[in-house]
């Protein structure tokens, strides 16, 4: 029985992870690829540390594994929207198809900081201004 | 065939393709973003296949370096992150003060 359950468990954490890495390798655009290792891979590497944790059936090993797919469930999304905001900032173009860019003209270009409003001068501009 | 037989003849083998294919990119890449999303994702999949390995040998101490790996993953990726946009900023005020005089 348990040994069904880790034969499952595990090809279904190696297929996500095959399809998480073909898609990295043929996504057209880094935001998209970013979006595919977030998401397919947490769930794969989920996957077979439970099997695992199932496998040695001990409690040390249950808590090591909970703890590492805790850290990695809080970690991904964190890592990935850290790396797509500074792609952004780095001025990485988007994919030819893409239909909008939301973000566009939203940032000061030196303090970084989201504005919805027209006035993208920063504020540092505005002041050197003011003195002038 | 026994659960570590068809770990250690199928899974490890998928395993190993996707490291390949994420190695690829890694490889092409060609921003910069792609080669830490690549690295970080390297790791990711190392966690797995130390996870295979300690159910294959049966050594859960395996598991602890994995734990390790899962921290230094995230660690590099924001580093990584933090210094880009570091050195874009600087990049774009020295141009900045190019213009002034």
């Amino acid at each position: 029985m348990t040994d069904a359950l880790i034969i499952i468990l595990s090809s279904l954490g190696a297929i996500f992870i095959l399809l998480a890495a073909v898609g990295f390798l043929r996504m057209p655009d880094t935001y998209l690829r970013i979006s595919v290792t977030t998401k397919a891979v947490t769930l794969g590497v989920g996957l077979i540390l439970v099997s695992a944790a199932i496998y040695f059936d001990d409690l040390s090993v249950t808590s090591r594994v909970l703890a590492i797919i805790l850290f990695i469930i809080l970690t991904a999304p964190v890592g990935a929207h850290l790396i797509g905001r500074a792609s952004y900032f780095l001025g990485v173009k988007m994919w030819d198809k893409s239909v909008m860019d939301e973000l566009e003209g939203k940032y000061k270009k030196f303090s970084h900081k989201l504005d919805s409003g027209d006035d993208l001068r920063d504020d540092e501009e505005k002041e050197e201004k003011e003195k002038d | 065939m026994t659960v570590e037989e068809y770990l250690y003849y199928i899974i490890l083998p998928i395993l190993a393709v996707s490291v390949l294919l994420v190695f690829c990119r890694f490889v092409i890449g060609p921003k910069i973003a792609d080669r830490v999303v690549a690295l970080d994702l390297l790791i990711t999949v190392g966690i797995t296949i130390i996870a295979v390995y300690s159910i294959v040998y049966d050594q859960s101490t395996f598991l602890d370096i994995a734990l390790i790996l899962g921290l230094i993953a995230f660690l590099s990726t924001v580093a990584f992150s933090y210094y880009l946009e570091k050195r874009n900023k600087t990049k774009l005020e020295e141009e900045k003060r190019k213009q002034k005089p």
